[in-house]
């Protein structure tokens, strides 16, 4: 059987627009992924617990606050505490170009400016929990 | 080595394990069901309740609640929860949005939620939605509800699956004649009138008693009144060692009020779940059920693998050509059927 890409998309911080997560959650949806959707304003406890529980292969973090190199570090962390490393966590909203290097060494796997098409998103994905399931 | 299982940590209750484990079983991989093979024995012990309604109805929002008072009555009892959303039978992908409902639940390590997609079962449920019940039964959850996809029809998979079956209802949705048509009467032990804070709500409760009301009082659980499958074996039927006592003998179907987004009427419905849980103990009801449950069990295994078997074995040219034959009124179906048997194999 063909092996299904579980997704989780996740809003943290404080901000109150879900537009831009539940745009991409319906685009790998009609990619073929499963997506959870958690909802607005999840802490870094609630995305971890819930990509454990959902044993998701990849988290997507919808970010419009510009809290960003707040959260995605408590995120990683949190991450870590659940020994779960080995999920891709790709960032998506509005990222300052100049954040993009930090949040990369913190682990992250990518980051997407809101112009970026959903395709190519999907593709990225699929291409890299693909990528990660050979080795 | 994220396909390796270690059965140890499950039972230790270790959490990333068992979620690996149940993706495994829901990916029906191979270690998946050596290690519930492996903990079949722990298995048994969890009630498992169904809710199933039309989407939109408060299905997650009612789970969310009573959740939440089951784990404050017993912070040892420890519950999980198995969300069931469709797949899009276009491109296999699904939208799973049960947990946006459950956020009071975040943050209990007493409590295990999994969302799944039917991918492509019909019925309510996935295919795996069962397996995974047992996995989480054998790692000691003593409650497992599971929400199911409630896309209207009536969803006889959950009476099959669940001990108890909640029906959840919200005023001003479907008519009454739809709710009728749904089967719902059918398959619910319990009743729930949510979003009793919207108007019509009243109505939709006196319609549902007075339709309890017409048909023949239901003194049974819908799991018992179920018409048992016809089995490719003589079913051993269990009987109870408990005697039956007059009390435990009927079940009335209880037509219950919540508001899900304020906690109201919760009470009143999780009590019923526990009650409900102790007749079907009196009644021997739960041995039978679990009984009937198994055997379907093997039942489909048996079709399912032999027709793996006689997949492997014939030869699809050979197959396409007894079709073209039987299309083109050369041979019935029968007559194609027996040509098949005998075979031509690869
Ligand atoms: N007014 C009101 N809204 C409710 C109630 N219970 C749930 N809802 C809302 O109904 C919508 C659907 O609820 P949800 O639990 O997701 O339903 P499900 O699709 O059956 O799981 C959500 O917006 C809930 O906030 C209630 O008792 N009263
Ligand atoms: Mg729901």
């Amino acid at each position: 059987m063909e092996r299904k890409i579980r997704v989780l998309i996740a809003k943290p911080g404080l901000d109150g627009h879900d537009r831009g997560a539940k745009l991409i959650a319906r685009a790998l949806r009609d990619a073929g992924m499963e997506v959870i959707y958690t909802g607005l304003r999840q802490t870094p406890q609630m995305i971890a617990e819930a990509a454990l529980q959902e044993d998701v292969d990849v988290i997507g973090l919808s970010i419009l606050s510009g809290a960003h190199m707040g959260l995605v570090p408590r995120i990683m962390e949190e991450l870590r505490k659940n020994k779960m490393e080995d999920v891709s966590v790709f960032v998506g909203g509005i990222i300052p170009e100049e954040d993009v290097p930090a949040l990369l060494e913190m682990g992250v796997t990518a980051v997407y400016g809101p112009g970026t098409a959903t395709q190519f998103i999907s593709d990225e994905i699929r291409r890299i929990v693909l990528a990660s399931e050979e080795e | 080595m994220k396909n390796q299982i270690d059965v140890n940590a499950v039972l230790a209750g270790d959490r990333r394990a068992l979620a690996r484990f149940l993706t495994a079983i829901e990916n029906e991989t191979a270690s998946g069901r050596q290690t519930l093979d492996a903990v079949f024995k722990r298995t048994g012990q969890a009630h498992i309740i169904g809710v199933t309604g039309s989407p939109g109805a408060g299905k997650s929002s009612l789970v969310n609640q009573l959740v939440k008072y089951f784990r404050q009555a017993d912070p040892s009892k420890k519950i999980a929860i198995i969300a069931v959303d469709p797949s899009s039978p276009f491109t296999g992908g699904a939208l799973l949005g049960d947990r946006v409902r459950m956020r009071d639940l975040s943050g209990d390590e007493g409590i295990f939620i999994r969302s799944m997609a039917t991918r492509g079962a019909l019925g309510g449920l996935a295919r795996t939605t069962s397996a995974m019940a047992e996995a989480l039964d054998a790692a000691g959850f003593e409650m497992i509800f599971i929400e199911t996809v409630g896309a209207g029809q009536s969803e006889v998979d959950i009476v099959r699956l669940a001990h108890t079956t909640i029906v959840v209802e919200a005023p001003g949705m479907g008519d009454d004649i739809q709710a009728s048509k749904a089967g719902i009467l059918e398959i619910a032990d319990i009743l729930v009138v949510n979003k009793a804070d919207q108007p019509m709500a009243e109505n939709a409760v006196r319609t549902l008693k007075a339709m309890l009301e017409l048909g023949h009082p239901i003194v049974q659980s819908a799991a018992e009144r179920l018409h048992h499958r016809a089995l490719a074996f003589e079913a051993v039927e269990v009987t109870s060692d408990i005697h039956q006592n007059s009390e435990a003998e009927s079940w009335q179907v209880p037509v219950l009020t919540t508001i899900s987004t304020e906690g109201v009427g919760i009470q009143e419905t999780a009590e019923k779940i526990l009650e409900h849980g102790v007749a079907l103990k009196q009644r021997g009801e739960w041995k039978k059920r679990e009984a009937a449950r198994l055997q379907e069990a093997l039942h489909d295994l048996l079709i399912q693998t032999f027709l793996e078997k006689w997949q492997r074995e014939s030869s699809s040219d050979f197959v396409q050509a007894v079709i073209r034959d039987m299309l083109n009124r050369v041979h019935s179906p029968h007559q194609a059927l027996q040509i098949l048997i005998k075979g031509q194999n690869k």
